[in-house]
């Protein structure tokens, strides 16, 4: 089988793949989030200034 | 096919209980988000960079109106939030800059020559598309690489951030927002060809619901949809992981950034959202009866191609402020003036683009007996 022979599904599923991967090296690496310093669900109506990181950001 | 679509419900429900555990409500929330648009995307057939190519190749200006729609109800209501809950929310705000045009100019070229954008990466790979994936690990890449060399693009020619509610108003800038989005929206219909005007409902409906889910996005996490910033991030991690320092990179050193590279991805609004973008993909690809056939078999050379163009787009997003989603539809859709500047050096590369994909995707040669 040919690289470019691949099946949908295998390539969807290598992508699911990769990111689990990745997901997984972030875990070793970083930990596990503390969930009591979690935000509020929503930031609308929360009274806090938004922390997120957008593409626009320097 | 009943178990096949029961496994695609306990995938979905599975990774939304993993985030909710793992990170909180709001990465719960945001996960569901970013499947949200992965299932409009794909089983819509939603998209950004296909529309470009259409207007463009076959004059069909049907899923550029959808896009304008969606950017037009987006900032119906985002212009007033923001107005009112400014502490609390964000905009896609960023300057117009040269590095900033000429990133947009190479991004639009080269998400032509991997047949997607930001989102349409994720989606594509998600949904089994081998020029996706290899584009995805491109991108990944070239965002890490382009968020180091970010200060250098930013210090050339610069204006400072401009926003159409900082020239107008909250009100008049929501006006200038439409009225420029209507404008376009007639130069499409005037271009288009007969029979390719009217968006088919699946567009309509499509347009509604993306709009509806980057107002959430909005609600949910402050601060609009964007792509980019998450694929940076997770090569940044990678690096890390492989023994990099980045402590001395002034883009990773910002306190903001230094934060979002100690902390979980799961904790990051990008991060999540994109994730849920390649579940919701794949979701819609196991649900359907017939996957589809495998994409066009391409040479090896036009496989490197990708994966290089997949590193130019990722670089090139991270010159320009964002891509698509973070630059064109949240830029605009909340006031940046670089959104509008976005659009137009991103069309002009996009034409490019067109022009130089038969000379990078080439298909392999059919093997001998086999059917044409």
């Amino acid at each position: 089988m040919t690289l470019s022979a691949l099946p949908r599904l295998g390539v969807g599923s290598l992508a699911l793949a990769l990111m689990a991967a990745i997901l997984l090296v972030d875990l070793a690496q970083s930990g596990a989030p503390d969930l009591f310093s979690a935000p509020p669900a929503l930031a609308l109506g929360s009274g806090q200034a938004p922390t997120g990181a957008h593409c626009t950001g320097q | 096919m009943l178990l096949r679509r029961a496994f695609v419900i306990v995938l979905i429900l599975s990774a939304l209980v993993f985030a909710l555990v793992m990170a909180g409500p709001r990465a719960g929330l945001l996960l569901a988000i970013g499947i949200g648009f992965g299932l409009v995307l794909e089983g819509l057939r939603f998209g950004f960079a296909g529309p470009w190519r259409l207007i463009v190749a076959e004059r069909d200006g049907r899923g550029l109106l959808a896009q304008f729609l969606a950017i037009a109800l987006v900032a119906s209501v985002a212009f007033p939030l923001l107005a009112a809950h400014g502490g609390e929310l964000s905009p896609a705000h960023a300057p117009v800059g040269l590095g900033m045009i000429l990133g947009a100019f190479v991004f639009g070229a080269a998400m032509q020559l991997v047949m997607g954008c930001g989102s349409g990466t994720l989606i594509n790979a998600g949904s089994g598309n081998l020029v996706g994936l290899i584009a995805l690990l491109g991108f990944i890449g070239g965002s890490f690489l382009g968020s180091l060399h970010l200060g250098w693009w930013t210090g050339l020619a610069s204006l400072p951030v401009l926003s159409l509610q900082g020239m107008f108003g909250a009100n008049g800038g929501l006006i200038a927002t439409l009225a420029g989005l209507a404008a376009l929206a007639a130069l499409v219909i005037w271009r288009a060809a007969p029979g390719k005007r009217l968006p088919p409902a699946r567009l309509w409906w499509a347009a509604g619901l993306i709009a509806a889910l980057a107002l959430a996005n909005l609600v949910v996490a402050g601060q609009p949809w964007g792509i980019v910033y998450g694929l940076g991030l997770w090569g940044a991690k990678l690096a890390q992981a492989g023994g990099a320092d980045l402590a001395a990179s002034g883009f990773w050193a910002n306190p903001g950034n230094a934060e979002r590279l100690g902390a979980s991805i799961l904790t990051d609004v990008t991060s999540l959202t994109n994730i849920g973008l390649l579940i919701g993909a794949f979701a819609v690809l196991r649900w359907r009866r017939d996957p589809g056939a495998p994409a066009q078999a391409l040479t090896a050379q036009s496989y490197a191609l990708v994966l290089l163009a997949g590193l130019v787009l990722g670089y090139s997003a991270r010159m320009a402020f964002g891509c698509n989603v973070g630059a064109f539809f949240s830029g605009i859709s909340t006031g940046s003036l670089h959104g509008w500047v976005w659009l137009v050096a991103a069309f002009a590369g996009s034409t490019l683009g067109l022009k130089l994909r038969p000379f990078v995707l080439r298909a392999a040669p059919q093997p001998k007996g086999a059917f044409a």
